[in-house]
Parts: C-alpha cells; structure tokens; sequence
C-alpha cells in the first residue's frame, strides 16, 4: 500500500497462558478509515483488538508478541509505556460501562482530570464537544449532573464513546459496540461512525455482517485466530477470495 | 397403566405435595418470628430498665461516688467516643488497604497467605486480642491507655473490613476497570478514584458496619484502656468506655449503679443501632433515576 498506514500490524501472536488465541496477523488500516473485523465468536477478534491498544497484556497469564506500528511507533518495543499508548488508542466495549457513582460530565472528563487537567472552563468545553461528537449532547446538555449510569442503555455507550474521545485519541477501537443495543440506538451509532471517522481511524469488531458492509472501508474475516481474508469492504463482501469467506457471510457457518 | 388411573394417582400427588408445602411454609414462618423474639424482648427490656436513668446529667456528669446522685457517664460516653475514633484511624486505611490489595492484584501466594490470616484473625477471640496489646503497648509503657484500647479495637477491625471490602470491589464488574485503562490511566488511579470512590456508599457502610461492631466490645478494653473515673486527660491515660463502665457498675452491689449500668445499655444499644440505620439509609437507591 502506497499510503502511509496510522497502523500497521506485524505477524501479531497472542494468547492466553500456553494457547494461542491470534495466530500471526499483520493487516494495516490508513487515516481516517473504518475497518471491520468479523469472524464467528471465539476466533480471537476480540483479543487481537485488545492488543492494539496493550489492554490484552492486563489479563493475567496474557502473551503478546510481533509488531503494531502506530504511526512512527512500535507500541511492543521495550521503551514503551502502555500507558501512554491507551491515551493515543481509545476504546468502546461491548457491554456500556459508565463510571459508577459518577456524573455524566465527570464521566467524560475521567480521562483528562484523572490525568491532571483541573480547569473547569477547560473540561467544560471538552465536555461539550465529546457529547457532540457522540451525538449525545441534545439529549443531556441539561442534566449533565446526572449519574451516568442513569442513561439508557444506547445513551451509556453514546457517553462511553464521548469518554473515550475526550482524551483525543487518533485511533478508536469498537469492541462489537452495538451488540448490547436495540436496533434504533444501533442505527443512531452507526450514523455516528460516519462523523466519527473524520477524527480518529476506526476499528471495529462486529457480528453484524450488514453493519460491516454499511459502515467499513475494509473487512478483516478472522477464523480460528488466523486472518483468512482482508481487502476492501465491497470486494469482501461481493466478491470474496478465499472459500471460507463466503462460507461465512452467506451464513453457511459460523 | 390406565389413563383414569394414572390421572388420579397423579391429583392425589399433586394434593400431597400441596400439603407439604404449606406444612413446610409455616414452620419457617414460625422459625422466622421466633429470631425475631430475642431482638425484640431484649431492646424491649433494655428500654424499660435504662430509660427511668436517662436525664441530661447521664450526658453531662462524671460518676459520682456511691451515695451520691446525679452522677452520669458523659466520661464514658466520650471515652467509647474517642476510642471509636483511633480504632478508625487504624483499622479503616489497614484494612480497606488490605481489602484493595486482595481484590485488585492478581492471585497469588502473598493473597493467598494474607486471605487465610485475614480469616484467622477475626476468628480470634476478641479478649486474644487484648492480651496481645496488652503486651506490645501496655507493659512496655507501664500504663493502661486510650492508646492501647484504640488500637486493639483497630486491630479488631481489619480483618472484617478487609474481606467485606474485596468482596464488595469483586462485584464491580472487570469491564468498568478496562474501561479505566483505556482511557489511558495508570492502574493505581483506576482502582483508587474509579473502582474505590465509584463504590464509596458501600464501602462506608462496610466501615460504619465495622465500627458498630467494636464499638460495644468489653474484653479487650478490660487490659488495654481499663477505665477511669475522671475525665479522659491524654491518649497515655487509661480512660472510661461505655462497656467497660456497664461491667464495672454491673458487678457491683448498688442498686444505683445497676440502674447506671442499664442507662449506658441503652445508650451503646441504640448507637449502634443508629448506626445500623445508617448504613441502611446510605445504601437505600437515590441519585439513580
Ligand atoms: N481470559 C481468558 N483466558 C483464557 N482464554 C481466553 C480468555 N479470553 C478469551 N479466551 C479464549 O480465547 C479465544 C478467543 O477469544 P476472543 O478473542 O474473545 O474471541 P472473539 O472476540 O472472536 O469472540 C476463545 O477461545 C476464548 O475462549
Ligand atoms: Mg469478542
């Protein structure tokens, strides 16, 4: 690929213990683009994404080796501080996750203040903006004292999605984020995916082989911890290479 | 088997079982109430024998010398007060420390080994644990003290709230601490201001759980802060405590002091009864809607 990549994935293994769950995936994602991963589940997709931001390591008896490159950087070289790396690469999870006992403004702010930053008129703005960004903001600008955990299911992932992007990070991982949400509160976040991508590059694992094809650019088929297929969404879906993609997404299995 | 048999047998089953289970509903009807007997004719009775005692003096007065009236407990009262107060001051950050460290560090012999202690130690008498201040504190300072008295009750505290509070941080589900993570925050500050202070509600009732229950321990207070008559005049000085005043005037032979003796009942019943109520109050769902 001609384009620089924002990431790019080296010969990643990964695992748990003694098995190993990713089997030597390398795939790259450019600026400001969606990619997908699909795959029936326990193929590893949701372990190959917690590598890229180092969450994966924090299970305890987790292995990761091989490289991600996130822009000039190998975020598995030596030097490099985990930390750091999860404030460039943020997260949204299947299950929403609201702080407990926190307000919807100190939800979104968790991130910047945690890390130090105490001007209120600073995070006042952050606040606004993040809530707009997850298309959040009309619904709460007038309650933002509520407790989070007071909003409704698609309304708490909107707010984890505003968490994450609070603390401006370049690439936004989506842990199948729509597969807790009713179908109205998942059309609502992939319309959002749309604005979204013009700020952060998007990878997102989902199940929802129509979401896939709506919203990515390209599409990573995964299978038993192996990257079988990876190209453009439309290509993927229409003309897939290899016999098992097919298989898959006409539902012959999986 | 013939179906009208078969469909008989069955009805009569179904009658048996019926019976059976209203049999058996009202023996645990019946087995609840009677846990309900002791708790009520207790505060019943404590009530009845400690309120003719109550007057603003039992609040305000020292003890008087037998013969005399108008004496009170006010030196007992801040006595129980302060000891509650050091035994806070120890027990609270030891133990939800511990508690922390069990719940948040990966499994291991260390856990393991401070788990099996933890259980130990609450399993000690508490009168041990007098015995065992009496000879780190006491001995070596050669005075009974509010000191010695706080901390063993502080030492007292530790284990229960230890394992109250890992049981309480296990229950926040993993995905709320990844959350944390990602965000890009060290795992110290996730547990601290996320995980902690996200389920302070529950953990302060854990602690005023904690404090009700030393609160009316006597044993360990008989060799540690002994008791005074007088009031309280440093943290080295023996001091008075609301238990220790109970048994004192319990066993003695004046009518006066037994009546003494069931006031200051009345007094420690209902604040850790009150203290019950709080937690009940602090954990009653508000805020969520
Ligand atoms: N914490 C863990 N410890 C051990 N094995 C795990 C753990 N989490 C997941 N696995 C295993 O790793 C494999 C891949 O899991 P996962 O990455 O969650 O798959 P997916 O997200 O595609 O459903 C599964 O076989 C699963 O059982
Ligand atoms: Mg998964």
């Amino acid at each position: 690929m001609s384009i620089k990549s924002i990431l790019e994935v080296k010969n990643l293994h990964a695992g748990f213990g003694t098995t190993e769950v990713v089997k030597g995936v390398s795939l790259s994602a450019q600026y400001h683009t969606v990619t997908a991963i699909i795959g029936p589940s326990g193929c590893g997709k949701s372990t190959f994404i917690r590598c890229l931001n180092r969450l994966h390591e924090e299970t305890s008896g987790a292995f990761a080796n091989g490289e991600v490159w996130l822009e000039n950087t190998d975020i598995y070289a030596k030097n490099v501080d985990p930390v750091s790396i999860r404030r460039k690469v943020g997260m949204v999870f299947q299950k929403p996750n609201a702080f407990p006992s926190m307000s919807i403004f100190d939800n979104v702010v968790a991130g910047l203040r945690l890390a130090g930053v105490k001007r209120h008129s600073i995070l006042k703005e952050i606040v606004e903006q993040s809530l707009i960004s997850a298309a959040l903001w009309h619904e709460v600008k007038d309650k933002l004292n509520a407790p989070g955990t007071s909003l409704s299911g698609g309304q708490q992932q909107r707010l984890c999605i505003a968490r994450a992007l609070a603390v401006e990070p370049t690439v936004l991982l989506m842990d199948e984020p729509t597969s807790a949400l009713d179908p109205i509160s998942t059309a609502k976040i992939e319309e959002l995916m749309t604005e979204l991508r013009k700020k952060v590059t998007i990878i997102i694992v989902t199940h929802n082989m129509q979401q896939a094809a709506r919203i990515s650019d390209q599409t990573a088929f995964f299978l038993s911890g192996e990257l079988i297929e990876f190209g453009e969404t439309s290509q993927v879906f229409t003309a897939p290479k290899m016999d098992q993609t097919e298989r898959y997404i006409t539902g012959r299995f999986g | 088997m013939n179906p009208a048999v078969l469909s008989q047998h069955m009805a009569q089953r179904y009658l048996r079982r019926k019976i059976t289970h209203w049999i058996m509903m009202g023996v645990l009807a019946l087995a609840s109430c009677l846990a309900l007997i002791p708790l009520l004719s207790l505060s019943v009775y404590v009530l009845s024998q400690g309120i003719p005692g109550l007057g603003i003096n039992f609040f305000t007065h020292l003890p008087q010398p037998i013969g005399e009236t108008g004496g009170g407990m006010a030196n007992s009262i801040l006595g129980t007060l302060t000891l509650v107060v050091l035994a806070s001051l120890i027990g609270v950050p030891w133990g939800i420390g511990t508690g922390l460290y069990l719940s948040e560090y990966p499994p291991g012999r260390l856990s393991t080994a401070v788990r099996f202690s933890a259980d130990l130690l609450a399993s000690i008498p508490s009168i041990i644990i007098g015995l065992f201040v009496y000879t780190l504190i006491v001995i070596p300072m050669r005075r009974f003290s509010l000191l010695a008295g706080g901390v063993a009750l502080g030492i007292i505290m530790i284990p229960t709230l230890a394992r109250s509070t890992e049981e309480l941080l296990r229950r926040v589900p993993i995905h709320v601490r990844e959350a944390g993570l990602a965000l890009g925050l060290p795992r110290w500050k996730v547990i601290l201001r996320i995980v902690l202070l996200g389920n302070a509600r529950a953990i302060s009732t854990g602690i005023i759980l904690s404090i009700a229950r030393v609160a009316g321990e006597t044993a360990p207070l008989l060799f540690t802060s002994f008791n005074n008559q007088y009031w309280q005049r440093g943290l080295d000085q023996p001091s008075s405590s609301l238990p220790v005043q109970i048994y004192t005037y319990a066993i003695s032979p004046y009518e006066d002091w037994h009546q003494q003796a069931w006031t200051g009942a009345l007094i420690l019943v209902l604040l850790v009864f009150a203290m019950n109520i709080l937690t009940r109050i602090l954990l009653s769902p508000r805020g969520s809607s």
